[in-house]
């Protein structure tokens, strides 16, 4: 069958990854610069060809918990919001790690804090990968830097989820929320049946046979031994997620002496510098995490051996630094250039300060 | 081949349509493209931009600074962006509403009388596709068989009847193309 492509935004690439990969529901609440995928997922109107469900709730509190009530049954849902609607969610997203449950969430990231502006950053890196809710929780965070990721990691997203009982983050920004780019999307697949979820997902809330005592989807544990117990089985399975969860992609390291280290549309920007620092004859290349938890730790530590000094490169005061320095020992100086409150960095100033490194 | 194009205007002289029927034929002709608009609180009145990159290569940065081709249609956009075509670049611009000419001896530029032109032909939404003629006379990196399909995808079926006005639009602004300084 001939590959389909489309023009689409980040945004709409989101919505119709989630049509397309048999996702149960979507429960949202409009929000610059992401409000396209809630239009996108109701224009489609999904629900009389795949039984999808899509809700407008009241509230991004609302959204968190119809995805948390949703999850329990084992369905594929997922919400999406920006930067202030995210950090209504945060109890929500607490309590879906605390009971264990698969969802998915996207954070098309706005200029912060506060209300802040519509315009892209990624000052929520923090809030995503270092908590934002309460607990020792961990959510697995990818971040597209394509509007074909943005397709692809809506299956990617629930795959993990499911596959480690635990809410995973698409953690994208305003650029690649509202740039229009080239998809290949895949063909559509099947809702999972009721069966199909209770065979699979024994921990499910399916109805109870007789042949097993009920199910009980919780995150209140009153006995401070048996909530021991609890995290100790979640920090065990972070250990396994960082083990075998870890994606990272590199451009032109093979020789580098200086490295870059840029996610999502940061990266973008950094693949041009990479290529006005080649032009210029600056042995410069790129790393770009995938999951920014699990943080790609071992190749950074190994190319830190190799490049004299490494500067990291992000639309915020400098988050994903501190990550990059305890990966790397801080065996090599580690430097910080970014633009906060919603300015982009151009690729020019970034080969500027690339010239004094 | 990598072109890399910044259209910047008023909101609703069709910038953005401007830019999203370039992507689509581009991307119908087999090209990598990337179309990323500004989003801010415009409206119709305000500033509006889009960068267009069309390439045989996997695109980078999709947000830039510096262009190709700039494709200017009122006095703050010139303001804007008259510096940040690259030298040996091209400007293209509506001299309509223009003050300020542009001043740079460094690139290419020349005038499309896009208002004007679509006002005697008595449709002034053409505007921004007699502009796109211009530019395509001077970097024909579209074939019109997939300029055609790129309005059929980027304009709603309802208005597809408006296509060949459209293509005898971007036929127009080939031949009102005035050079002002060709390098």
């Amino acid at each position: 069958m001939a590959k389909e492509i489309k023009l689409m935004k980040g945004n709409e690439a989101i919505a119709e990854g989630a049509i397309r990969c048999g996702c149960d529901g979507y429960f949202g609440y409009p929000i610059t610069p992401q409000s396209e995928i809630l239009e996108y997922l109701t224009a489609e109107n999904p629900y009389p060809k795949t039984g999808m469900v899509v809700l407008q709730a009241e509230s991004e509190t609302a959204s968190i918990n119809m995805v948390y009530g949703g999850a329990a049954l084992g369905k594929r849902v997922m919400t999406t919001s920006s930067s202030p609607g995210i950090s209504l969610m945060q109890e929500g997203l607490s309590y879906i790690a605390g009971a264990e449950l698969p969802a998915l969430v996207v954070n098309v990231v706005r200029g912060g804090p506060g209300l802040g502006t519509i315009q892209p950053s990624q000052a929520d890196y923090f809030q995503t990968v270092k908590g934002g809710g309460h607990g020792d929780y961990r959510l697995i965070t990818l971040a597209p830097a394509s509007v074909q990721e943005m397709y692809d990691f809506v299956e990617l997203g629930f795959d993990l989820a499911f596959k480690y009982r635990n809410p995973v983050m698409l953690l994208s920004d305003g650029v690649i929320g509202q740039v229009m780019e080239k998809v290949e999307v895949g063909e559509y697949k099947p809702r999972w049946t009721n069966e199909y979820i209770a065979k699979t997902y024994p921990w499910a809330l399916v109805g109870k046979p007789e042949s097993r005592g009920h199910n009980i989807i919780t995150s209140l544990q009153l006995d401070p031994v048996v909530q021991e117990k609890v995290n100790h089985k979640l920090q065990a399975k972070y250990k396994v997620c960082e083990e075998n969860e870890v994606r990272y992609e590199t451009f032109q390291t093979e020789d580098a002496e200086i490295l870059l280290v840029a996610y999502g549309s940061s990266a973008r920007i950094c693949q041009k510098v990479v290529q006005l620092g080649r032009e210029a004859g600056i042995k410069v290349g790129l790393l770009r995490p995938i999951t920014l938890w699990p943080f790609p730790k071992k190749p950074l530590l190994e190319l830190s051996k190799q490049v004299k000094s490494i500067l990291t490169v992000e639309m915020s005061a400098g988050q994903m630094i501190e990550d990059v320095k305890l990966a790397v020992e801080c065996k090599v100086p580690v430097q910080h250039y970014g633009r906060f409150g919603g300015m982009i960095p151009t690729p020019t100033e970034i080969f500027e300060v690339l010239k004094t490194l | 081949m990598t072109e890399e194009i910044i259209i910047a205007g008023f909101g609703g002289q069709g910038v953005l349509s401007m830019g999203k029927i370039l992507a689509y034929s581009g991307a119908m002709q087999n090209k990598e493209v990337s179309w990323m608009p500004s989003y801010g609180p415009e409206m119709r009145g305000g500033t509006s931009n889009v960068t267009v990159i069309i390439s045989d290569e996997r695109i980078n940065s999709p947000t830039l600074n510096q262009f190709d081709t700039a494709i200017i249609l009122n006095q703050q956009s010139m303001d804007k962006f008259e510096n940040s075509v690259k030298p040996g670049g091209l400007l293209i611009y509506d001299p309509n509403g223009i003050s300020a000419h542009p001043t740079r001896k460094d690139i290419s530029i020349y005038q499309v009388a896009g208002t004007d032109k679509a006002l005697e032909i008595g449709n002034a939404r053409l505007s921004n596709m007699i502009m796109l003629g211009g530019f395509l006379k001077i970097k024909p990196i579209i074939n019109p068989e997939f300029l055609r399909k790129g309005l059929e995808k980027s304009l709603p079926e309802r208005h597809h009847k408006l296509i060949p006005d459209n293509e005898k639009a971007v036929e127009v602004g080939k031949e009102i193309l005035v050079p002002i300084h060709v390098l």
